[in-house]
């Protein structure tokens, strides 16, 4: 029927100008109807993330910020030399060997004077960490003049007081809070409170030291030396070569069956849970190769082949953006294939793979997983030296506190949090500055 | 590597079982199809019996041209008909496109282009090009140019290359405009500039042949014309040939024009016979602007 019309019909089937215009008006409605939901669609969902992650930083800064001050209390230690160094030798093997213990019992009970039965005296011992005996003994090591002499020294008291009186300071009862102290020991603060001897300072030990079973002598950087030593690993091993190996595919390698099959093996182990990989590494790199348990060299290991996937692919993407004028304009003045990737398309690619690289080592430091299956879930309290001392790492480390029961514990999960979330950000960070540093314009 | 593997593909005969005086007869045959005189006294550049494929797609067929010294030959035709295969042949650009299969009988200087001991670095040096859209490297005007002598060691020392930077941009009629900036980025320049700045990167290694694929189609008329300028300059210097649209670039800078029609050289002759007395009817349609 239609194919008979004729060509006035259809010229009269055409729409006139006003019937046109009325049309598009009520489309636009529709459009900018469409465009509007769409945009609070959008702003909504931002706005859901950003109250999440206020309420994240939240709850952890507010868990976590008391753990970054610690209660000291200030003694009048006597540095006893006959106590120290019977022999007056300066040995310091001696030194080392003494029992300082003693000098905090007698300066303790220099202040508490009434104390008489054993168990009372436990109770006054107890308040002062067991970690104070360090300290003195460091302080001597350091210089043995101090020896006959009387000192005023800010040491940290233990645990459970440190929380009674950070209750107090906030205003608490304290009562709940030192569920754990005596009548006794509470009278006892309280009148060193009033002599103005007890204080909260900077907990400088958290930032110093390694693991402890004392949460008032537990510190994050052991952990964060760990995980140092093992991104350092990662970035030395997993740059060089996914930037290598996507080279080779994307330049160099010619299609063909077993670039295939790389290719989606390597797509496919992006996507491998990453406690696998510590599977891998434990048979691969400690069973195999013999190499020592809970080393950060090992656990570099491990995340380099968890990352390569992500930074092949990263890198890969990163050379495809390089427009192909740039590679034609090479090839036609006679640079080599070799000549034009790295005079020309790497140098364009490189702020790509770099943030592809840096993302992919903020994911590694994240991860604990892989890193529990290689032993460096181990309590570990020393300080790692290297790469092949052993030692734990930052979200590992977050993993044992927040398992530990002792209450004090509590804050410093929540303050290992914050640590770990400044580095992502100084990661995060760099990746940005390195993009904007090396992307040239074209 | 890649472009040394490719070679492999291509069925041409080792060069010394082909002597040199049999190639013109041979050549009568397979150029029957085309009108007109496709040989040119000097020839550079010799193709005969050239075919193209991109996978399945035979866009190349048949075609046997030759380029002459001193001489400037325009390509003609419609889209899609084969002007920038053919270009691209000349120096084995095509290598890099995985799908395409080059055959035939390529000659610079008598040489076999693609035999199997053809050093192709070599040849794009001998061969330059200049495409469609400027890409100029996004690195100092300088360096633009230094690249190609640095690459392939033609200074013994930063004098020298300077030398060659400043000559290379004199003979592309850029020197004047960009000689306070050497240092600024190439891609800062306007087209037309980056168009000359990508013909003094191309002269600097000192080609025997220019290879330019439309090289005026991103730019205005006064750039256009600048262009036209600076191609018949170089003309003294070198062959060149150039792909273009434009029937009137075609008559103003060519000696000599071939029509491209669907993958075959359809008429080559004398520019001015072309446009004022063509052979084939498909080039009289082409040039009368009945199509096209
Ligand atoms: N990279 C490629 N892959 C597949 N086909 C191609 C490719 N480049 C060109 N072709 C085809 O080859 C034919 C000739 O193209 P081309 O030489 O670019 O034409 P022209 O430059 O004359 O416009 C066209 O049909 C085009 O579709
Ligand atoms: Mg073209």
């Amino acid at each position: 029927m239609r194919a008979n019309d004729g060509d006035d019909d259809r010229a009269r089937r055409q729409l006139s100008p006003e019937e046109t215009r009325r049309r598009v008006d009520a489309s636009l409605r529709r459009r900018y109807r469409s465009e509007q939901l769409f945009r609070l669609y959008g702003l909504g969902s931002v706005c859901l993330g950003v109250v999440f992650l206020l309420v994240l930083f939240g709850t952890i800064i507010g868990s976590g910020y008391s753990a970054f001050r610690q209660g000291f209390v200030r003694l009048d230690v006597h540095f006893d030399a006959d106590l120290i160094d019977p022999d007056g030798g300066r040995d310091l093997d001696v030194l080392s060997a003494a029992d300082y213990s003693l000098l905090v019992k007698a300066a303790l009970r220099e202040l508490v004077p009434e104390v008489a039965s054993r168990a009372e005296k436990r109770e006054l011992n107890g308040l002062v960490s067991s970690g104070a005996v360090f300290e003195l003994r460091d302080t001597v090591m350091a210089d043995a003049q101090i020896l006959g002499q009387t000192r005023s020294l800010w040491l940290p008291l233990s645990g459970d007081v440190d929380l009674w009186i950070k209750a107090r300071s906030a205003g608490k009862s304290g009562e709940d809070m030192g569920g754990k102290l005596s009548a006794n020991q509470r009278a006892w603060l309280e009148r060193l409170q009033a002599d103005d001897r007890i204080e909260l300072r900077f907990n400088r030990t958290f930032f110093t030291s390694g693991d402890s079973r004392e949460p008032e002598l537990a510190g994050i950087w052991g952990a964060t030396k760990g995980s140092f030593f093992m991104l350092l690993v990662t970035l030395l091993l997993s740059f060089p070569l996914g930037v290598a190996a996507a080279i080779y595919l994307e330049e160099f390698a010619r299609r063909s069956w077993w670039v295939d099959i790389v290719e989606v093996n390597i797509n496919n182990l992006a996507a491998v849970p990453s406690i696998v990989f510590g599977l891998l590494g434990l048979a691969v790199f400690i069973n195999f190769f013999g190499l020592p348990r809970s080393a950060p060299l090992v656990g570099g290991l491990v995340l380099t082949l968890m990352t390569l996937p992500v930074v092949i692919i990263a890198s890969r993407a990163a050379i495809k953006a390089v427009p192909p004028s740039v590679r034609e304009a090479a090839l036609g003045i006679g640079a080599s294939q070799m000549q034009m990737v790295f005079h020309h398309v790497l140098p364009l690619a490189l702020p790509g793979m770099l943030t592809g690289a840096i993302i992919g080592m903020a994911r590694a430091l994240g991860e604990s997983a892989p890193l529990l299956m290689i032993g460096m879930v181990a309590f570990i309290v020393d300080v790692p030296g290297g790469p092949m001392s052993p030692s734990t790492a930052l979200p590992v480390q977050i993993y044992l506190w927040a398992d530990s029961p002792e209450r004090a514990f509590v804050a410093r999960t929540s303050a290992a949090i914050m640590v770990l979330l400044a580095f992502l950000l100084v990661m995060n960070a760099s990746a940005v500055w390195l993009r904007s540093r090396f992307e040239r314009r074209w | 590597m890649l472009i040394m593997d490719k070679a492999q593909d291509v069925v041409a005969p080792p060069a010394d079982t082909v002597p040199a005086a049999a190639v013109p007869a041979d050549a009568q045959r397979l150029a029957s199809d085309t009108v007109g005189d496709v040989t040119a006294k000097d020839a550079v550049i010799c193709v005969r019996g050239g075919n193209v494929f991109y996978g399945d797609t035979h866009a190349l067929i048949n075609v046997s041209l030759d380029i002459g010294r001193n001489e400037v030959i325009a390509l003609i035709g419609p889209s899609g008909c084969g002007k920038s295969t053919f270009l691209r042949c000349l120096n084995r650009m095509n290598d890099t496109i995985e799908s395409a299969r080059v055959k035939g009988d390529f000659r610079l200087d008598g040489q076999d282009m693609y035999a199997r001991d053809t050093d192709v670095v070599m040849l794009r040096a001998r061969v330059g090009m200049v495409f469609q859209k400027p890409n100029p490297f996004p690195k100092s005007i300088y360096e633009n140019v230094a690249y190609g002598a640095r690459i392939h060691g033609l200074a013994a020392n930063r004098a020298e290359l300077d030398d060659i930077v400043y000559g290379s941009l004199e003979r592309a009629g850029l020197v004047d405009e960009v000689k306070d900036r050497l240092d600024d980025p190439g891609t800062g320049l306007s087209g037309g500039q980056q168009q000359r700045l990508c013909i003094a990167r191309t002269i600097a290694v000192n080609p025997e042949v220019i290879l330019m694929d439309e090289p005026c189609s991103a730019l205005d008329p006064i750039a256009t014309a600048r262009i036209e300028d600076l191609i018949d300059e170089l003309s003294e210097k070198y062959a060149i040939a150039i792909v273009t649209h434009s029937m009137q670039q075609a008559a103003r800078v060519s000696n000599r024009t071939a029509y491209f029609h669907l993958g075959r050289i359809i008429e080559v002759g004398p520019t001015d016979k072309i446009f004022t007395n063509p052979a084939h009817k498909l080039t009289e349609d082409y040039v009368t602007g009945r199509f096209g």
